[in-house]
């Protein structure tokens, strides 16, 4: 069906990957700010987790707080290692019947091999017969609305099951690109159909991945393997609010005394939004310097079509991390001017 | 445009005496996608045949421009400084990157017509 209706494809963790329609990246990723977008993630690994405990086990793993989240709703989160280093960044439903997991695609079958470490074999099931799919953007309520009368009241990060076009689908409010929308996990034989359907609706365009990651970018989200890593904390990354007051303090994670410890003393670089002046695009591994002292790396960076312009994110020494510190990009061996800006550059619009 | 001569890197050139136009496909521009910034080289640069002269970055990625012949810049296209969409909407025309004084114009004979850059297209689809 992508082919159909004009996709480019690329290679990525062993998918076809849809990377541009032929509206192309900037067209796409302007109609999701201004209408809606529909996104084919299904390469994303979605896990289920069953038996009472899975919260408790789950928290063996990672630092954010699992006993805590009220049924119907989700959370961000990511799994650490010793050195408090992030091996994926996912999200994690309380559904009735399980815990519901969505992880990055080239991080899934290690994930499932972790989380079956942690609460054994029978307990982790991996999902492969859901494919999954955003529906992005300011009228993405009222498009789906037509074919989910209610859905517009679903609150922000809460989920529930609905129907589509006679399909079981499990939808949650949230998404990966700032604008208000909805997630959904849809059973293989029936996402064609549920695609068609909102492609039919006259605000809806598809959208690829290119435009899904400039998206991400001017809303100063993480991209996994860019922007998180083994050699990345969550504290440096600014995703401290992903850790609870009872989880900071009772520990209990992998990395649980590195993240103590750079919460109480700060981190000694942090993850920051970067403006480069002028028009070129730094990005990632460009290196940041203030003077002659290198300071930094670019992490994710491109063009940004809403922000006009290029915009970047990186890991900067926490000296000169503080919004409106003049640095200097080193691209192709000249060095171009740029700021520490306040993330996100484009605000969010999330429905509250 | 018959007499534009392309490489196999999708570069154009257009000669007239001495001097000569470059630019990108109209293949490469749609290959590309949205063209968001072009670092173009320095008037009075010398560059050789194959060798790195130019940057192109879309939304996508930046790749490099090469030179198609050798010789030395002479001018450059300030338009596409303001207005890198120019490449997009007129690669083989008003989105020309920079113009160059040839210093051995028998290079042209290894480049492709407009006929066999054509087949040669064809060949990679």
């Amino acid at each position: 069906m992508h082919a159909e209706i004009g996709a480019k494809f690329v290679p990525f963790a062993g998918y076809d990957m849809p990377v541009q329609y032929p509206l192309g990246i900037l067209k796409e990723h302007q109609h999701t700010r201004a209408q809606a977008g529909l996104f084919d993630v299904s390469h994303m690994g979605q896990v289920r987790l069953l038996g009472p405990d899975a919260d408790s086990l789950l928290e063996q793993v990672l630092p954010g707080d699992i006993s805590c989240l009220e049924p119907g709703h989700l959370r961000y989160t990511m799994f650490t290692n010793d050195r408090a280093g992030v091996v994926d960044d996912l999200m994690v439903t309380r559904r009735d019947d399980d815990l519901f997991l969505v992880v990055n695609a080239g991080c899934k079958d290690n994930d499932v091999r972790l989380l079956r470490g942690a609460l054994g074999e029978s307990r982790v099931d991996y999902v492969q017969d859901r494919a999954l799919l955003a529906l992005q953007g300011p009228a993405a309520a009222s498009a789906l609305e037509r074919h989910v009368p209610g859905v517009s009241s679903l609150q922000f990060m809460t989920a529930t099951s609905i129907s589509i076009g006679g399909a079981d689908v499990w939808i949650s409010r949230s998404g990966y690109t700032g604008e208000d929308g909805f997630e959904m996990s849809v059973p293989n034989p029936a996402a064609e159909e549920v695609a068609r359907l909102l492609l039919a609706e006259p605000e809806v365009e598809a959208v690829g991945l290119g435009a899904r990651d400039s998206l991400r970018l001017e809303a100063g989200l993480c991209l996994y393997g860019n922007d998180l890593t083994q050699e990345t904390t969550p504290v440096e990354a600014g995703l401290t609010w992903t850790i609870s007051r009872r989880r900071r303090d009772a520990g209990g994670f992998p990395g649980d005394d590195v993240i103590r410890k750079q919460i109480a003393e700060g981190p000694t670089r942090r993850r920051v939004g970067i403006k480069p002046e002028g028009r070129a695009p730094a990005r990632a591994h460009t290196p940041v310097y203030v003077g002659d002292k290198h300071v930094g790396e670019i992490t994710s960076g491109g063009f940004g079509p809403t922000v006009g312009g290029p915009v970047a994110m990186g890991y900067i020494d926490r000296e000169f991390a503080k919004a409106g510190t003049a640095l200097e990009l080193e691209i192709r061996g000249k060095r171009h001017a740029a700021a520490v800006e306040k993330l996100p550059f484009t605000p969010h619009r999330y429905a509250k | 445009m018959s007499d534009l001569r392309f490489t196999k890197e999708h570069e154009w050139v257009r000669v007239e005496g001495s001097t000569a136009t470059v630019g990108i496909s109209e293949y490469a521009q749609e290959q590309l996608g949205d063209v968001v910034f072009v670092e173009l080289p320095s008037v009075g640069a010398d560059v050789e045949a194959g060798g790195d002269a130019a940057v192109v970055e879309s939304v996508k990625a930046a790749s490099e421009v090469y030179a198609p012949v050798s010789g030395k810049i002479t001018d450059v296209n300030g338009d596409l400084e303001a207005s890198p969409g120019l490449v997009n909407e007129s690669a083989e025309g008003d989105g020309w990157f920079w113009k160059m004084e040839l210093s051995d114009p028998d290079e042209l004979g290894e480049l492709m017509t407009p006929d066999e850059y054509k087949t040669f297209l064809e060949e990679l689809d």
